[in-house]
């Protein structure tokens, strides 16, 4: 889960940002993190900072150049098991019931061009 | 020549900054071992088996007005809610269209709830509470929902003996097969596919004074 930017702390013009975030899994400790700028097209690694441990916040940072153009957030963590974070559609799929809990599934940041943040859902 | 004989003394200072930076008290309080007392103040979790579970006690008939002061305006006389706060006992069912998740339904230990009350509640001021008045609400709310008699009394031996209705309702359900494929990392999807559906924008949600402010600017 990215947390920041996010609504309460948007983007302030292009620049350079550390993008942050927490990841958490319960079946073991985070192997990895990826993070995606534009709506799960393409990821890459963040960097993880321990303590790495067994079902415990696992903190994650990576350097973003924001061009000031209108981008679309998204992390996904990994798991020493091999389960990864799966996107919403999936999610959906495999949802028990309809109050949306047990959702665990990747969330989107929509970055607009004046910085601002929005929980968005992609379709 | 003058710069080989000051070389020693260069060597000394240096040697002598260490030492004075070794001996130097750790600032910010960082890396300390933390004392008995400091840990024991975090160390507050209940476990299944009522691990943790403090010394005292509290009856279902000391919890009328103590549940109506710091309980009532929030989750309702009887424990039915009000406005949008949950809703902790009731008539629902976890089956069905819209599962009603209660501590009733739910809940698959009463030790739990005890847990929770002395980590969370009352919302707006957590920790408050003695563990004397945490019995008192947890054998309350555990007769709202039905589950002990009038006559329980919530302590350390009795809590983890309180059968919950949902005990075996958590059927562990591995999800690996759902996502053992490789996580793609280049061009996973068409860019003419990603769309926003559902937005949070003008929806009201965010607050906007919670938290620290970042400081995390661009350069």
């Amino acid at each position: 889960m990215i947390t920041f930017p996010c609504p309460e702390m948007p983007a302030e013009g292009p620049g350079v940002y550390e993008i942050r975030g927490l990841a958490w899994s319960g079946l073991g400790s985070i192997k990895q993190v990826d993070i995606s700028l534009d709506g799960g097209i393409n990821w890459a690694h963040a960097r993880l900072h321990g303590p790495v441990l067994p079902k415990a916040l696992t903190k994650f940072t990576m350097e973003w150049r924001w061009d000031g153009k209108p981008a679309l957030l998204q992390s996904r963590a990994i798991d020493e098991t091999g389960v990864r974070a799966a996107d919403h559609r999936r999610a959906a799929c495999r949802a028990r019931d309809k109050r949306r809990l047990h959702n665990n599934s990747i969330q989107t940041w929509q970055v607009k061009s004046d910085g601002s943040v929005f929980n968005v859902q992609l379709a | 020549m003058s710069s080989w004989r000051s070389l020693p003394i260069a060597a000394a200072a240096s040697l002598a900054t260490v030492c004075a930076m070794a001996a130097e008290p750790p600032r910010y309080g960082l890396g300390t071992t933390p004392t008995a007392g400091q840990i024991k103040g975090w160390a507050i979790a209940v476990r299944p088996d009522g691990q943790g579970l403090p010394p005292g006690g509290g009856s279902v008939k000391d919890g009328d007005d103590l549940y109506a002061s710091v309980c009532a305006s929030c989750h309702g006389t009887f424990g039915e809610g009000a406005g949008r706060y949950p809703r902790i006992a009731g008539e629902g069912k976890l089956t069905g269209e819209r599962p009603e998740q209660t501590v009733g339904t739910y809940w698959p230990y009463a030790t739990t709830l005890f847990d929770y009350i002395k980590r969370a509640m009352p919302f707006s001021s957590p920790h408050m509470l003695p563990a004397d008045q945490v019995y008192t609400l947890t054998a309350y709310v555990l007769n709202l929902n039905g589950i002990v008699d009038e006559t329980f009394v919530a302590d350390r031996e009795t809590l983890p003996k309180v059968k919950m209705p949902n005990r075996d309702g958590f059927i562990w359900t591995d999800p690996r097969p759902d996502t053992r494929n490789t996580a793609c990392m280049a061009n996973c999807l068409q860019a003419a596919d990603v769309k926003v559906a559902q937005t949070a924008e003008g929806k009201n949600l965010t607050p906007r004074t919670t938290g620290p402010l970042d400081t995390a600017m661009p350069q």
